[in-house]
């Protein structure tokens, strides 16, 4: 049976909010709140260090629909980046050395304004991170976007949760595993993951459940194993992700009776060393309406630059930024726990 | 007691250190040492570990080593399989039993 999966918003249920979400996560469950457990350990309150990722979210749009899903991304999702918010964006970043501009989404390909956005931070000598979901390479409109990424020499990212055709599949849905090896193959066939070409592909894993995310080096070695061996696939570097307990993942967490045995999976695996290295640190989040963030979850609960920071790209003031106080809440603890969790994987 | 198994039982499998906790210390050195990266991985271990656990029958065990699997790394694909080794072995170990059988038949019979 197709396995059919729409937005949380598509649905109008309560947990499409962030605040809901937010009002969930921080009532009372049996474990300390975050801010007491990283006061503990001597880290409170989080503050940046120094932004060296400038991450742009331009927007919900996606073509596909995953289960764990933390944007609630979809095809109903209408939320786009205007050009005139890209724009700020890249006056914003000309005016920082920030080495690397790591765009997300939806399928942030789909937006007008992403190969703008690629070919302005090229431009401007940044390292660029495409945050890519592989099926979107085989759309008919994006035959050229393959190609496009090489030539801009820009970083795919790209989410495969597992070699295993049934998990891929279970998690991001049907059919999605063949589409993703046709679109590793092809940028293969392009250069990227290969030695020597400067065309850099790194792979996501997500775990296919309510357990934390295996170790990132071990794992690597069994995905390169079992890809090359079955697929032909190669690829450079694999992350290994915390799901966060939130949106999509939040809502499968309740229906499946996994809610609180996870959050205290998560706490009891607190680890201060991971805490200290989270990437909201070092990352600036910028959402598709131009809005100002500690990190993409931190945007998809609606929880906005506080503490005195600017709230908004128009108003982008570095000084003000580099050292700003985080804002922290219990969903947190999914950075926190194991080896730690970010958008470049493991962290401790 | 409803029940003589509990899964909130597994979360205090640290009482049987209570009263003496010499020996619960020497017990989770040693098993703390054993599940750590050696000439196996950790993952390989922990899939042997849940074959054992469902060749010894123990609830918590299996409980603890599939979480435990699916955080190493492994999918239900390869747990199954390790399942299958630990079936496979004691089925063997019944059916080659059989020989002995064979052979204490084969001294009586005429």
């Amino acid at each position: 049976m197709p396995l059919l999966i729409r937005s949380l918003n598509q649905r109008g249920v309560p947990l499409a909010s962030g605040k809901e979400q937010v009002r969930l996560l921080e009532s009372p469950n049996g474990f300390p709140r975050f801010e007491e457990t990283i006061a503990g350990a001597g880290l409170h309150p989080l503050t940046g260090d120094h932004i060296t990722v400038f991450q742009i979210n331009v927007g919900k749009l996606c073509n596909q629909t995953c289960r764990h899903c933390h944007v609630d991304a979809g095809p109903d999702r209408e939320e786009s980046m205007s050009r005139e918010t890209a724009e700020l964006c890249m006056a914003a970043l000309a005016r920082t050395g920030i080495p690397t501009v790591d765009i997300t989404g939806g399928a942030p390909e789909l937006n007008p304004g992403f190969r703008w956005l690629v070919e302005e931070s090229r431009r401007l000598g940044r390292r660029v991170i495409d945050r890519c979901n592989l099926s979107v390479l085989l759309i008919p409109s994006q035959a050229d976007l393959a190609a496009f990424l090489a030539r801009h020499e820009v970083e795919i990212i790209a989410s495969l949760p597992s070699f295993s055709a049934a998990q891929t599949d279970a998690q991001r849905g049907d059919g999605v595993f063949g589409k993703s090896i046709e679109a590793l193959r092809l940028l293969n066939a392009l250069g990227y993951g290969r030695e020597g070409s400067g065309l850099t592909l790194s792979l996501i894993t997500n775990p296919v459940g309510a357990f934390l995310p295996p170790s990132q080096k071990s794992q690597e070695a069994h995905f390169k194993s079992r890809l090359a061996r079955e697929h032909g696939v190669v690829f450079n570097h694999l992350y290994t992700i915390t799901n966060m307990p939130i949106s999509r993942f939040l809502e499968f967490l309740i229906e499946s009776g996994n809610y609180e045995a996870y959050m205290h999976r998560l706490v009891a695996a607190f680890n201060p060393e991971a805490a200290a290295g989270v990437m909201c640190r070092y990352t600036l989040s910028v959402g598709w309406d131009g809005s100002l963030y500690d990190c993409d979850f931190n945007q998809m609960l609606d929880l906005p630059l506080d503490h005195g920071a600017p709230g908004h790209i128009r108003d982008f003031d570095p000084d003000r930024l580099h050292r700003r106080r985080i804002v922290t809440g219990n969903h947190c603890y999914g950075c926190a726990a194991g080896s730690g969790s970010s958008c470049g994987g493991t962290i401790a | 007691m409803d029940t003589y198994y509990h899964p909130k039982d597994l979360g205090h499998f640290a009482d049987m250190g209570k009263g003496i906790p010499a020996l619960w210390e020497k017990f989770m050195a040693y098993y703390g040492a054993v599940f750590a990266e050696g000439a196996l991985t950790e993952r390989e271990k922990a899939l042997i570990a849940l074959a054992v656990a469902h060749t010894v029958q123990c609830p918590y065990c299996i409980d603890a080593y599939t979480q435990a699997s699916l955080e190493k790394g492994s999918n239900l694909e390869e747990m199954t399989e390790a399942v299958h080794v630990a079936c496979a072995i004691r089925g063997g170990a019944s059916l080659v039993h059989g020989v002995q059988m064979r052979n204490v038949a084969g001294k009586i019979s005429m």
